[in-house]
């Protein structure tokens, strides 16, 4: 191997190690404040939920779901 | 450089990397670290020896934490007298989010704060709250995750009314 390929694999490496160490950050259980906030909550908005929903059985029930079968026509 | 050394570059950054990550929670029949070595803010009691101390890790975004503060304050009433202590360490990272919270939730035991966070990494828990009963020795005795309600109440009291009587 010469000394080229070297120099390669060994930025490589440290590339590989600089970006093991700066990309994935853990969240530990005492950091999570944003995490819990309120508007991290995907159900928060219950009219939005709600629209949502209708949508969704209108559009895709199209074999049944949710307790009602709908026929994929957005007419409900 | 040789590709021996590259190897051997490659498994101490991995082998770093792991350590690093790894935390070993405290579990029962550890010992409690001393907590007067972690700078906390805050006024800890006199003396631990001899006491049934329940030490709870509490931040204000946290609903259980909150859940749990008024059954903390009547087990720190009803046992006080008995010997129990009941330390909540904040984990806030403003400080002003605790001051806040400890205005609308009034406590009858200990507050300190663990402003460097150094004390909840080393106790490696895995949720909030995370609460350990320590025995007069300051060895770990039983240990809680997450608050409960009448649930975990009843166990604190049972734990409790077991390490007093010894």
């Amino acid at each position: 191997m010469n000394s080229f390929s070297k120099k390669i694999i060994l930025l490589a490496a440290l590339g590989a190690i600089v970006s093991s160490q700066t990309g994935c950050e853990s969240v530990q259980p005492w950091q999570r404040k944003t995490l819990a906030d309120y508007t991290m909550r995907g159900n928060r908005d219950p009219m939005g939920d709600a629209i949502t929903d209708h949508i969704f059985f209108s559009r895709e029930m199209a074999s049944g779901g949710k307790g009602v079968g709908g026929g994929g026509c957005g007419c409900n | 450089m040789n590709t021996s050394l590259l190897k051997k570059l490659t498994l101490v950054a991995f082998s770093a990397g792991i350590v690093l990550t790894a935390q070993a929670a405290l579990k029962v029949g550890d010992g409690f670290p001393g907590l007067a070595g972690f700078s906390l803010e805050g006024k800890l009691p006199d003396s631990l020896k001899d006491k049934v101390v329940i030490v709870d890790f509490w931040a204000s975004w946290c609903n259980p934490c909150k859940e749990s503060f008024p059954a903390m304050n009547e087990l720190q009433k009803k046992y006080r007298d008995r010997g129990l202590l009941i330390i909540a360490v904040n984990e806030d990272e403003e400080k002003s989010d605790m001051q806040d919270f400890l205005k609308d939730n009034a406590t009858t035991f200990t507050v300190v704060r663990d402003a460097k966070q150094k004390l909840v990494g080393e106790a490696g828990i895995q949720t909030m709250p995370s609460s350990f009963l320590l025995d007069g020795t300051g060895k770990v005795r039983f240990v809680h995750s997450g608050f409960h309600g009448a649930e975990t109440r009843k166990q604190y009291e049972q734990e409790i009314e077991s390490l007093l009587k010894k």
